[in-house]
């Protein structure tokens, strides 16, 4: 297999015109860490640093100083190394409600904002709509940026099945509110209404009647009043989508895509790798996590005879001894063989990968035997992250290079 | 094991945080439970088409079909919902909407209503579900068993509680009735809701918060399904010993060279590394599986699937699990 093109990390972050750099994948692949690990390694490289997570694990919010969901930026107690080299971190969490709130408080006056708030469709949608976490995230974003008191600013993205919701959510929503059908049932005495009606004929009056039959009648008033309110605020949300999405192709704005060495998970960050670039959005590379180098320079096969061999040998040998090294020998010898074949999975997944995506830079991130939940952890990914070794035995580089333990 | 009450179930709904093989396990107990000569079928929800993955065949219809056999003669259907279709299919039903019900779905008019109540989705899904259930012919149940593969952990509960989904509708009409038969059948004894983890800590975490949630929604947890559960390689005593690093190079050197293998030191070095590894996540999956027990949920074990060449889960791995689960009292 040919040596893939490494994916430097460093050169990234430290380049100042990298100023947005988001985190994609599937969900699972470990984006929030990936995101708070990279974060933490600018920040220690001399960047002012803010970075936006999404439903963190509790510990990892802990180790960033997050005691409970916070929706604007908290300075994270700096480390020796970002004092050195005169850096900054900020933290946040996604509180997608609360953004929504500001969203409409920023933009209407006071009485209105509150009757919108206190609209039940508004309730709804703000709180459990399919799409509203990512289009919220897209808008966290975009203040983010907008506020330019950071110089580079890291986005773990929401948890969904697929990577390309991050892409798409926002679109959905926002063309479902400006869709024609919501004003259509929504202000039918519209002039649009009338065209539509007359392209359907008779089955738009049953069509409506068996809506309010299913949903009630009091649904599509809310709708209604909400959509109302909210586009002259606006002018629309698709408006505010499409603004927000082109942050995505600015200048300055690069993509890390993640995923575990998993056959799902490398398809759907081969999906978003195409995606990226039939939107013309730019692509750092692709962080594989939690990979299994192979750590001696055994072959499986040898490996396995001599356990069988130990493990033939064993009851006749010096079984006295409680601590006979026989088993043990054995176990390891066994464990190593798992290890040579989970090693070579892992590998021939990648290359499938890297068939079909050449020129995508990589970098394999080798599985941390415990969860993440201090500063010095997330600061260990980071150096991994970064192709470094910490110590003699560190498997960094070796997973993707390494040719031949079996 | 599993238990007398699971044995009873008809409708066994399964979740689990993503990432963690629900579908793989699903398909696999539809298959178990149709063993010996029974008929299950298999139920997705997303519009993924994670079946038709799995199995490898062409998308499902919303439509049910027969996918595979199982051992001593049982069979196995799979069903695709499609929230519109089922929409569609009420408006034909019972508003005489054949037609003009297709072109205002070409006009994201259905996709429209599903929408602006997400309650509605859940309710025509659950609802598709609930028919298949308890459909019976000349007295005879259709299917011994539906297996449901459902939204992940963190979305479940909402999709099963469909009497707070039914707030979203009207309050009268054929889909308020037929929502009553759900969520009887929901929270009867004939539902059981498992729940797939890996022995990791964020997937066990989110295990026993799903479990908590379903208390509280008063749905009944069935059990706790451990998938891709890796045998421990080393003695007992020598996982604490490794764990806290105490993974004597010389007792490994001694053993090998006994066996007739002198190895460099690197290599040695690389070995106890290995081995330490495999300790520590020794050690993490037994707190997992210490705290998933404390759930009081019977419990389920499912080798990872490692046969050489296999990328994923193939066929053969399907029935490879759910031979797994026969031995564990699937039934």
């Amino acid at each position: 297999m040919r040596t893939p093109t490494p994916l430097d990390i460093d050169a990234l972050l430290d380049n100042r015109a990298t100023r947005v750099v988001v985190c994609c994948g599937a969900g699972g692949v470990g984006k929030t860490t990936t995101a708070a690990a990279l974060a933490l390694r600018s920040a220690e490289r001399g960047r002012s640093v803010v970075v936006l997570t999404i439903d963190p694990a509790r510990r990892l919010a802990q180790s960033l100083g997050l005691p409970e969901l916070t929706n604007n930026p908290r300075l994270v107690a700096p480390t020796a190394e970002i004092e050195a080299a005169g850096g900054q971190l900020h933290a946040m969490m996604l509180d997608m409600r609360r953004t929504f709130d500001e969203m409409v408080q920023a933009h209407a006056s006071p009485e209105r904002a509150a009757h919108i708030i206190a609209n039940p469709f508004y309730q709804a949608i703000s709180t459990s709509f399919s799409g509203t976490q990512e289009y919220m995230a897209m808008e966290k974003l975009g203040q983010l940026v907008a506020a330019r008191l950071w110089d580079l600013v890291v986005v773990d993205t929401p948890p969904s099945r697929s990577a390309l919701d991050f892409l798409d959510a926002p679109q959905r929503l926002s063309s479902f509110l400006d869709g024609r059908m919501i004003r259509l049932l929504s202000a039918p005495a519209r002039a649009g209404g009338r065209g539509v009606r007359r392209l359907v004929g008779a089955g738009f009056g049953l069509f409506t009647r068996a809506i309010s039959t299913i949903l009630g009648g009091q649904m599509l008033a809310d709708a209604s009043a909400f959509v109302q309110a909210f586009d002259t605020m606006f002018g629309g949300f698709r408006e505010r989508a499409t603004a927000t999405y082109e942050l995505l192709r600015a200048p300055g704005t690069q993509f890390v895509v993640i995923a575990t060495p998993e056959t799902d998970a490398v398809r759907e960050a081969a999906y978003f790798v195409d995606r990226l670039a039939t939107e013309s959005m730019p692509l750092a590379g692709l962080v594989l996590n939690r990979t299994h180098p192979v750590l001696a320079d055994l072959p499986a096969a040898r490996a396995e005879t001599v356990a069988e061999t130990v493990e033939r040998a064993g009851p006749t040998g010096d079984s006295t001894a409680p601590d006979s090294s026989g088993p043990l020998a054995a176990a390891v010898l066994r464990l190593h063989a798992d290890r040579v074949a989970l090693a070579q999975r892992e590998r021939r997944l990648l290359a499938r990968f890297r068939r079909a995506h050449p020129a995508v830079a990589v970098v394999a991130v080798p599985a941390l035997a415990v969860d993440v939940h201090d500063l010095p952890e997330l600061r260990r990914i980071g150096r991994l992250l970064a192709g470094k070794r910490s110590a003699v035995n560190d498997p960094a580089s070796a997973p993707l290079t390494g040719s031949s333990a079996n | 094991m599993w238990s007398d009450e699971l044995v009873r179930a008809r409708l066994h709904v399964v979740t689990g945080k993503g990432g963690t093989g629900k579908t793989t396990v699903a398909a696999a107990l539809a298959v178990a439970l149709a063993s010996g000569g029974g008929r299950t079928l298999l139920v997705e929800v997303e519009g993924r088409q994670g079946i038709a993955h799995l199995f490898d065949i062409p998308p499902l219809p919303y439509q049910e079909r027969r996918i595979a056999v199982a051992p001593g003669g049982g069979e196995v259907r799979a069903l695709a919902v499609d929230a519109e279709e089922a929409l569609l299919d009420y408006f034909t039903m019972f508003y005489n909407l054949g037609f003009a019900a297709r072109t205002l779905r070409r006009m994201g008019a259905i996709e429209f209503a599903t929408t602006l109540a997400p309650g509605l989705r859940d309710v025509l899904l659950t609802g598709k579900v609930k028919e298949a259930t308890t459909r019976a012919a000349n007295g005879v149940r259709t299917y011994d068993a539906v297996v449901l593969d459902a939204p992940p952990t963190g979305r479940v509960v909402r999709f099963l509680d469909v009497t707070r989904a039914m707030a979203d509708l009207a309050k009268v009409g054929p889909i308020h009735n037929q929502s009553k038969g759900v969520v009887r059948l929901l929270h009867s004894a004939d539902t059981a809701v498992h729940v797939v983890t890996l022995l990791e800590d964020m997937p066990v975490a989110e295990t026993l918060d799903t479990v908590a949630e379903l208390d509280l929604a008063d749905l009944r947890p069935g059990a706790v399904l451990v998938n891709r559960a890796r045998p421990s390689r080393l003695p007992a005593q020598s996982v604490t010993a490794a764990v806290n690093g105490q993974v004597h190079a010389d007792r490994v050197r001694a053993g090998l060279l006994a066996a007739g293998l002198d190895l460099e030191p690197a290599v040695l070095d690389g070995l106890v590394a290995e081995t330490v590894e495999h300790a520590l996540r020794v050690d993490a999956e037994h707190h997992a599986r210490a705290r998933l027990a404390d759930a009081g949920m019977p419990l389920i074990e499912l080798p990872e699937l490692t046969e050489p060449g296999g990328d994923g889960v193939d066929l053969g791995g399907i029935y490879e699990l759910a031979e797994a689960l026969r031995a564990q009292g699937v039934r």
